[in-house]
């Protein structure tokens, strides 16, 4: 009976924390819908009176919202291609190739890994702007086409490979590019899919670089743009939400068809000492 | 071939494949460590010409004397004891709640989750329209239930509670997926053992589950701790782009970023940029040190 009531209690705190997780995106989607004359009425309107589903068509005029998407769109797969490119190629030297210094050039890339972003922060915001690439998607995309997180993680998946079959693929005839390709990288798809994931997160939801980069408007990325919809003089709520959901809802739909994948990166990142 | 020994051929050849990492890495990690040990050293920097005048520590007593800078330091430390020990607390809890192979569960590990693939920004803003005074929805509960409302964004007594109270909700879901990592990886035996020798479920928490979850929990703690000393997207989103009422909410990134970018100030931003860095490293040393002896006591 005890054991029963305490099962009980536990599903009900359990439910009652997962509705405050919930509670942001609920309001949210609420006030998405409502219309914009409301909102600030003082006895607040818990349900929208009349679905505003125009709203969403209004964010669009607004501001140049879907040039922000596309911004985004563009940023987030280049720099995650470009990372998964760069890293695959390094692990792949790292772990089936010889060459002079491979240890200490290891090692340093290891102690790299305790560098936090943001000690880099404002050095590389000099560089950039010495090299006039301030208001470019190049200051966007370039800096963050090298991960050592991402290239470590593959290393660690690399190595474990057996050796046998890259043996078996000399014999057969496959050059070290084929065989990288068409039989190391097939065969990790899993941790490979977890990190790459892992990126497209990072990028899509990056905020501080990109608002110190970038001062034109056609240039800036989802989260920068949704501060266009706030101002000094009264924001317009629905309209605001209703842009946030375009924010947020791609990566929740990716997150429900990735999900394991997610799990598996933020497990293997940890123990790398990853800070998220 | 894997097992021979490097040639000059075979170097060049990997050459070819790290030059993209290696170049990369050189040019946004390794040139920016180096410079930003020098550029807080450099005293009178023209930033539109690149030319440094003098070197000194300058810019380390500027931040010594700076009460904007004291209040940046005492704002994150504050928000890192309030939010780290909460939110580890809780995530372990949940994870506990969570550890069982029902539905209902997987569906809440969703559910929970939910924060780490949210943009920051995005659902700071939410938050932000949440805690308003006029119109938010936490102020219409109040008001349902009586209670007088509060100007939680513009009051400098709440708008450090209302951010780590955002911070805690972002990092619940992290911590309760590595949490519920950690007990899928015990041994059930031990915990098997202590119910034959009739440990009830307390007693098997504390003399079991605990001791052995305890490396997980370090790592958690850190790297709760880290992350709150970098917080900065929820701070912009929660003011829309201020630091709070009289800097209330001015955290040590927040600091950088202003130095920085709003005031152009870009040496002094580079020093501040160095002092997190202290901050967050001696921390990681620290609880690193505590990990060892930790792990000597237990065997």
């Amino acid at each position: 009976m005890t054991k029963r009531l305490l099962n009980g209690t536990r599903i009900l705190c359990l439910l009652l924390g997962a509705g405050l997780m919930l509670l942001p995106f609920i309001w949210m989607l609420l006030t998405s819908l409502q219309p914009a004359s409301t909102t600030l009425s003082v006895p607040t309107h818990w349900l929208p009176q009349a679905l505003q589903w125009d709203n969403y068509h209004r964010i669009w005029q607004a501001a140049p919202f879907a040039r922000y998407c596309l911004n985004s769109l563009l940023v987030t797969s280049v720099t995650t291609a470009g990372q998964l490119l760069t890293s695959i190629l390094a692990a792949f030297a790292f772990t089936h190739l010889q060459f002079y210094g491979r240890r200490i050039l290891f090692g340093l890339l290891l102690a790299l890994m305790l560098v936090p972003g943001e000690l880099l922060l404002i050095p590389n915001f000099v560089t950039l702007a010495h090299l006039h690439w301030i208001n470019t998607y190049a200051a966007l995309i370039v800096p963050w086409l090298a991960s050592i997180f991402m290239f470590i993680t593959l290393h660690q998946a690399f190595r474990a490979q057996p050796k046998t079959l890259y043996y078996a693929a000399h014999i057969d005839g496959a050059s070290d590019w084929q065989y990288l390709w068409h039989v190391l990288v097939p065969t990790n798809r899993p941790v490979i899919t977890a990190v790459a994931l892992l990126q497209v997160i990072g990028s899509w939801n990056a905020f501080m670089w990109p608002l110190i980069v970038i001062n034109d408007d056609r240039l800036r990325t989802l989260p920068v743009g949704l501060m266009a919809f706030t101002s000094e003089q009264g924001t317009n709520y629905p309209l605001l939400m209703a842009a946030t959901v375009c924010v947020i809802l791609p990566l929740i739909l990716l997150y429900f068809g990735l999900q394991k994948y997610l799990v598996l990166g933020i497990t293997t990142s940890q123990s790398k000492g990853k800070s998220l | 071939m894997i097992n021979s020994r490097p040639t000059l051929k075979s170097t060049l050849r990997a050459a070819l494949y790290l030059a993209p990492l290696l170049i990369i890495t050189l040019m946004f990690t390794v040139w920016p460590l180096i410079n930003a040990l020098l550029m807080s050293s450099y005293t009178k920097y023209n930033y539109y010409t690149n030319q440094v005048r003098a070197l000194g520590w300058a810019n380390f007593a500027y931040l010594w004397h700076d009460p904007t800078f004291h209040l940046a330091v005492r704002n994150t430390l504050i928000l890192v004891l309030l939010v780290m020990p909460i939110t580890v607390a809780l995530s372990l809890l949940i994870a506990l709640g969570l550890n069982r192979s029902e539905r209902l569960a997987g569906l809440l590990r969703s559910i929970y989750f939910l924060p780490f693939v949210t943009s920051t920004v995005a659902i700071g803003l939410v938050w932000n329209w949440i805690f308003r005074l006029d119109g938010g929805l936490l102020n219409a509960i109040l008001e349902k239930f009586g209670l007088h409302a509060i100007d939680w964004l513009n009051d400098p007594r709440y708008a450090l509670l209302v951010l780590s109270m955002v911070c805690i909700w972002q990092g619940l879901g992290v911590n309760i997926i590595l949490f519920l990592a950690g007990l899928n990886h015990l041994d059930q035996r031990y915990a098997q053992v202590a119910t034959l020798d009739g440990a009830t479920a307390w007693q098997r928490f504390t003399n079991v589950t605990w001791p052995l979850l305890l490396p997980m929990t370090v790592l958690i703690v850190i790297n709760t701790s880290v992350t709150n000393f970098k917080v900065f997207d929820q701070v912009y989103a929660l003011f829309h782009g201020s630091a709070g009422p009289g800097n209330a909410d001015l955290t040590m990134m927040y600091y950088l970023y202003q130095k920085s970018y709003v005031e152009n100030q870009v040496t002094i931003a580079a020093a501040s940029g160095l002092i997190l860095f202290l901050f967050v490293g001696s921390l990681t040393l620290l609880t690193y040190g505590i990990y060892r002896r930790l792990g000597r006591w237990s065997r």
